[in-house]
């Protein structure tokens, strides 16, 4: 019984974050467009990259004037913190075979940290699953929605939507804050060493450079 | 503009590699205490960061959005008013916008 009710909270978290991470599909297709991609480009970059911040970073840098390699570059170097989200998923999730090939796509900040924030692995699996469903679809959608409607739209911070993306890392972060004096340290940490290192690194490198945090916590 | 297209194949090619090269891992990899410890450790300090950068950085500087800011500590106290996960973002966004309108 408490194992079903933790399976439809985490059930119930995995469609709240899919909800509201299509609000930021708006915000990523309205960008994308803006930056100068089509909108089959910022459809193709949801599909198949489907990784957020990496997809804003490579629509803000070929916005910027970037060039495409550093565009790219910078993309990649965000979304190898999916990698490190791997290896912990790998433990919770025990997927082999095809099923790992398809269930890879849906290693993101979302889905591991909604399944992290569950009290047991049955839990975590389905708020996995569920998380990765509807934020694929949502932010899909949103994508091609946000993409074809910029003009309409305008400005998606009129909306107050560049507010999203952050809010709902906070939102995931929360439950994990408040019950480690320890995780506050290193959450603290790995954001003061972001901002510290935006000036002089290129987007991405200095939120890859927060995991230095995490070194030093282990070293305590 | 072809260009464009084959960065765009880089990057959807090498983000689904990166995710499954983590989740392909030998088990042994993760075996390791230091390496579980740190895979444990690591989203959190990431995703503080990766809250550092869009609320306080634009284009590469440090930067202060009033609005964000006010957004952004409306999400703080619906969460310590234990709102709902949909509630807090809705808070967050309406006070960015309203914030946005009256500061211009």
């Amino acid at each position: 019984m408490e194992h079903t009710t933790h399976r439809s909270a985490a059930i119930r978290d995995g469609l709240g974050v899919g909800l509201a991470v299509g609000l930021s599909g708006v915000a990523f297709g309205a960008a994308a467009v803006t930056a100068g991609l089509t909108v089959p480009q910022a459809c193709v970059l949801s599909l198949l990259a489907f990784t957020g911040a990496s997809q804003f970073a490579f629509a803000g840098t070929v916005g910027a004037g970037g060039d495409l390699l550093a565009a790219a570059s910078g993309a990649l170097l965000l979304g190898a913190r999916n990698t490190l989200y791997g290896l912990r998923m790998a433990d919770v999730l025990q997927v082999r075979g095809a099923r790992k090939l398809a269930t890879a796509q849906g290693v993101i900040d979302e889905t591991t940290a909604v399944a992290l924030a569950q009290p047991n692995p049955a839990a975590a699996r389905a708020g996995f699953y569920t998380t990765f469903a509807a934020v694929y679809v949502g932010w899909n959608l949103t994508t091609l929605l946000g993409a074809v409607g910029t003009s309409a739209l305008g400005d998606p911070g009129m909306l107050g939507l560049d507010v999203v993306g952050p809010a709902t890392f906070l939102a995931i972060l929360w439950p994990r804050l408040k019950s480690s004096a320890e995780l506050r340290l290193l959450a603290a940490g790995g954001m003061a060493i972001a901002l510290a290192a935006t000036p002089f690194f290129p987007p991405g490198v200095p939120v890859l450079l927060a995991a230095v945090a995490v070194l030093v916590v282990m070293l305590r | 503009m072809t260009g464009l297209w084959w960065a765009i194949a880089a990057v959807c090619l090498g983000c689904y590699a990166l995710k499954l090269s983590g989740l392909a891992a030998p088990r042994r990899v993760l075996d390791h205490p230091v390496v579980s410890r740190f895979a444990e450790l690591v989203p959190v300090a990431l995703l503080a960061a990766l809250i550092g950068v869009q609320m306080f950085t634009h284009d590469g500087a440090l930067a202060f959005d009033l609005a964000r800011t006010a957004g952004l500590g409306a999400a703080v106290v619906a969460l310590l008013l234990r709102a709902p996960f949909l509630v807090v973002l809705a808070a967050a966004a309406a006070v960015t916008a309203v914030a946005r309108a009256f500061l211009g």
